[in-house]
């Protein structure tokens, strides 16, 4: 049983006949190649699926695909600028030392985005609140912290930076 | 993908009504946050099964507050809507508080007050403070609207008194069951955040001008196949001084009505030591914001 879908992902008009029982998740991730989205536990305890929908992260492994109809997505693709360049906020993550494997990462940085668009200059506290249903086995959580402060601060200074890419991936 | 056999998105009631009667083994799902995890641990009734999905209904939505000061919460309110609506926060401050401590913030996004009743997990967050309440379910099939004490409403742990072809349409509250109260809810669990309660207490209390209690009301989550309201507790309390040798005998009460177990997230000897000592501490954090500053 398959049906349409239209929405708004990462700013582009799309559609999709989609199987009913897909997640967001495998539709982002199998129709449109956007594997930033990440699965981990697959039931919503993790945060490694995060995507922004009109405003608001949710976790697209337990969302069901044919639930974005009319709406907008945003995934980890729509937050690195076209031109290749980094949002501050995935900048502040390198620099802060806040990446080690990097699975959680993408939905860290799409929750940090939505904290900050509503409030530009949280506490600690406020921070690890909003980033409390993304789950890190790696860093203990201080330096991405640390990360999303610093994040803050450049955006504070210069709100449309973007960020030069701070290394190459030979290919 | 989800082990479903179909989905149908329901816009209006009426489109409800019409899906549950052409399939009466199909399942009504709101924000997903149990169905889909459920669906996914292949949970008996569950699995192999068609989804009525209701979240885009707007008459579910939302909040209002009657002339007469009853509120009505849509059934599909997300927990997040209800920590943020400022007519809640203002009068219904314990159920504001309670929701803010579901799992995490993408789940208290998605998730909804009426499917956390309606899932009826012992444990569910929501559940306490609306029993605290006495909050009445309204419940609408397509010929009849009923409304159920919530104390009436579960039967089980995953199992509630609605029929097929029912569905819960909003939670009623009444002025009498919240002005001049104040309460405090715990989530006693391991860590902030993506938790289930091992053991959760709602407190609601009135105090009189003689620094009396005039009304208290007790209900815990975890300690028991259902939610417990803690009627000997409840009514030892009634008249007595706010000093600490009552909230221990209060604790002390509440172990007459709980029925706490052992299982893999804790002992039944550690539960009763918390039924014992988080009404005391939810009562001081309703009235001084404090929980070690000890009353009296």
């Amino acid at each position: 049983m398959k049906q349409l879908v239209n929405f708004t992902l990462n700013g582009e008009t799309v559609s999709c006949e989609v199987d009913v029982r897909k997640s967001l998740l495998e539709m982002l991730r199998e129709d449109f190649g956007m594997t930033g989205v990440k699965e981990g536990c697959g039931v919503g305890e993790c945060g490694a699926c995060s995507v922004i929908i009109d405003g608001q992260t949710v976790d697209s492994c337990i969302y069901l695909a044919v639930w974005i109809d009319g709406k907008q997505a945003t995934t980890i693709e729509g937050v690195t600028h076209e031109d290749g360049t980094l949002d501050p906020i995935q900048a502040s993550f390198i620099d802060a030392g806040a990446v080690q494997c990097g699975f959680c990462i993408p939905g860290m940085i799409l929750s940090s985005k939505q904290l900050l668009a509503h409030n530009p200059s949280p506490t600690r506290g406020e921070i690890r609140r909003e980033l409390s249903g993304n789950m890190c086995r790696c860093t203990g959580y201080q330096k991405i912290v640390d990360a999303v402060q610093l994040a803050a601060k450049r955006l504070d200074v210069e709100p449309h930076a973007r960020a030069a890419i701070p290394f190459t991936i030979e290919k | 993908m989800y082990d479903m056999t179909g989905y149908h998105e329901a816009h209006s009631l009426t489109d409800v009504f019409k899906l549950m009667q052409a399939d009466p083994t199909a399942r009504l799902v709101a924000g997903g946050t149990d169905v889909l995890v459920k669906i996914r641990a292949a949970a008996p009734h569950y699995a192999d099964t068609t989804l009525i999905g209701i979240s885009r209904i707007t008459a579910l939505k939302g909040c209002t507050l009657e002339a007469d000061g009853t509120f009505n919460i849509g059934a599909l309110m997300t927990f997040d809507q209800i920590e943020h609506d400022s007519l809640i926060q203002t009068h219904l401050g314990l159920l504001s508080q309670a929701v803010s401590l579901v799992g995490g913030p993408q789940t208290r996004r998605m998730g909804t007050v009426g499917g956390n009743i309606c899932n009826a997990g012992p444990a569910a967050d929501s559940a306490p403070s609306l029993f605290t309440y006495n909050a009445q379910i309204e419940i609408q099939s397509e010929s009849n609207v009923r409304q159920v004490p919530i104390a009436q409403f579960y039967v089980g742990p995953g199992r509630t008194i609605l029929k097929p072809g029912e569905i819960v349409t909003k939670i009623k509250i009444a002025p009498e069951d919240y002005r001049g109260f104040v309460g405090h809810y715990t989530k006693f669990a391991r860590r902030k955040a993506l938790d289930i309660a091992n053991l959760s207490c709602a407190a609601l209390i009135k105090v009189s001008a003689e620094q009396r209690i005039e009304a208290l009301r007790i209900c815990f989550g975890a300690a028991g196949p259902v939610p417990l309201r803690m009627p000997q507790a409840e009514a030892y309390a009634r008249h007595q001084p706010l000093n600490r040798a009552v909230l221990n005998t209060i604790g002390e009460y509440c172990l007459k009505d709980t029925q706490t177990i052992s299982d893999w997230r804790n002992s039944k000897v550690f539960r009763d030591h918390l039924v014992t000592i988080l009404p005391g501490r939810d009562i001081s954090m309703a009235l001084r914001g404090d929980e070690d500053e000890a009353i009296g």
